[in-house]
């Protein structure tokens, strides 16, 4: 049960729903960060990234939901995005993403953990300020989304193909219109 | 040095809400409407919040600011203190100190809020809408934490710059100054 009087929805949309004013910015973040096309990234290496800090940050609802979107985006299932979040070195993801999730984890420790030679790496195999920028702010974005999920203990359906099954609908949808409810 | 090329006259995390202004807009919005916004918990309050989890962070940018911020409004610096020594013998309401100790706990990780800790809060008389916003705000000063020290941006030394900080954040808010920051090249110029 969630810590407070939630409207009974799945994971971040219950506290979504509650605090609407809240929701605005939050929604107007993830759609700026992980789907607007204005960037060198692709949406499905944007969701990865927000999917492996979730699974770090061991929540269940958002590695889930994030993890199902990078797999529709890179057109694969659950068992590459897992073999992923498990241990991206030993994947065939790009060197270059691979210097970007070593960044993201390290984000996800603490800020103070990024090292210079990561950053360094980074540059070498291609990724530019931006895209550096993004990766740390994406991570740094998902240590707060999956607090707020977790802190209020919200409660998430426990069949990971519920999430799969909705990627597609979210994907095209985005994060500003949709329905909570829905 | 900061890992990414960002204006000299901005440090912390100034810099990076100009660097990028398409993604600062909503955090600015969300940490107006959190510390700013109507709400039961005094904007005093709520910088402690943003405080004890940079604190907790060692975020010594986000920490000082938002210490310059509380103290500020307080209008004393003996709050802020001892309340980074020890929560519980802090000089807030039991209900205050009930509420940080929740955000200490979502600042470990959103799991390690215990029930115990919410019935505690609820017990003082905090309501459902006090407990979530003290849980987003600790979940915002982790994003501002990580952000901040991740991309290694400058934390100047001189107490006068976050006072000259707070004394903004105080009259302005976390909106974007109208006018931008440029009339700050002069004063990062003086201070060095």
């Amino acid at each position: 049960m969630a810590h407070i009087n939630l409207p009974d929805l799945p994971g971040i949309r219950g506290p979504m729903a509650f605090s609407p004013a809240t929701a605005k910015p939050l929604n107007e973040l993830a759609e700026m960060l992980l789907r607007n096309d204005n960037n060198s990234l692709s949406r499905g290496e944007r969701e990865l990234i927000g999917a492996y800090v979730s699974s770090l940050n061991d929540c269940f609802f958002c590695q889930n939901v994030h993890g199902a979107l990078a797999g529709h985006y890179l057109n694969c299932g659950i068992p590459e995005i897992d073999a992923i979040k498990k241990d991206y070195a030993s994947t065939d993801i790009s060197d270059k993403m691979k210097s970007l999730l070593s960044i993201a984890a390290s984000v996800q420790k603490g800020g103070k953990y990024v090292k210079k030679e990561q950053i360094e790496a980074a540059k070498k195999l291609g990724a530019s300020d931006k895209e550096i920028h993004d990766t740390v702010l994406i991570a740094a974005a998902f240590c707060m989304f999956n607090r707020y999920v977790d802190g209020l203990a919200t409660w998430a359906p426990e069949d990971r193909n519920y999430y799969v099954n909705r990627a597609p609908q979210r994907a095209e949808e985005g994060y500003i219109d949709f329905d909570l409810y829905k | 040095m900061p890992y990414i090329s960002l204006e000299a006259h901005l440090p912390g995390i100034t810099g990076l809400l100009e660097y990028r202004k398409d993604t600062a807009a909503p955090i600015r919005s969300l940490t107006q409407v959190l510390l700013r916004g109507p709400s039961t918990l005094s904007e005093g309050e709520r910088e402690l919040i943003a405080t004890i989890v940079s604190y907790g962070n060692e975020c010594k940018f986000c920490t000082a600011a938002h210490t310059a911020a509380a103290d500020t409004l307080l209008g004393e610096s003996n709050t802020s203190q001892r309340m980074k020594e020890n929560i519980v013998s802090a000089p807030v309401s039991e209900k205050m100190k009930a509420l940080l100790e929740i955000a200490a706990l979502v600042r470990q990780n959103g799991k390690n809020v215990t029930d115990e800790a919410i019935q505690k809060a609820k017990k003082e008389g905090a309501t459902d809408i006090e407990i979530h916003d003290t849980v987003l705000i600790a979940a915002l000063f982790c994003l501002y934490n990580r952000y901040v020290d991740g991309l290694a941006t400058v934390t100047p030394p001189q107490p006068e710059f976050y006072q000259a900080l707070a004394d903004r954040l105080v009259k302005h808010g976390y909106n974007r100054l109208p006018q931008g920051y440029d009339h700050l090249k002069k004063t990062a110029t003086e201070v060095k």
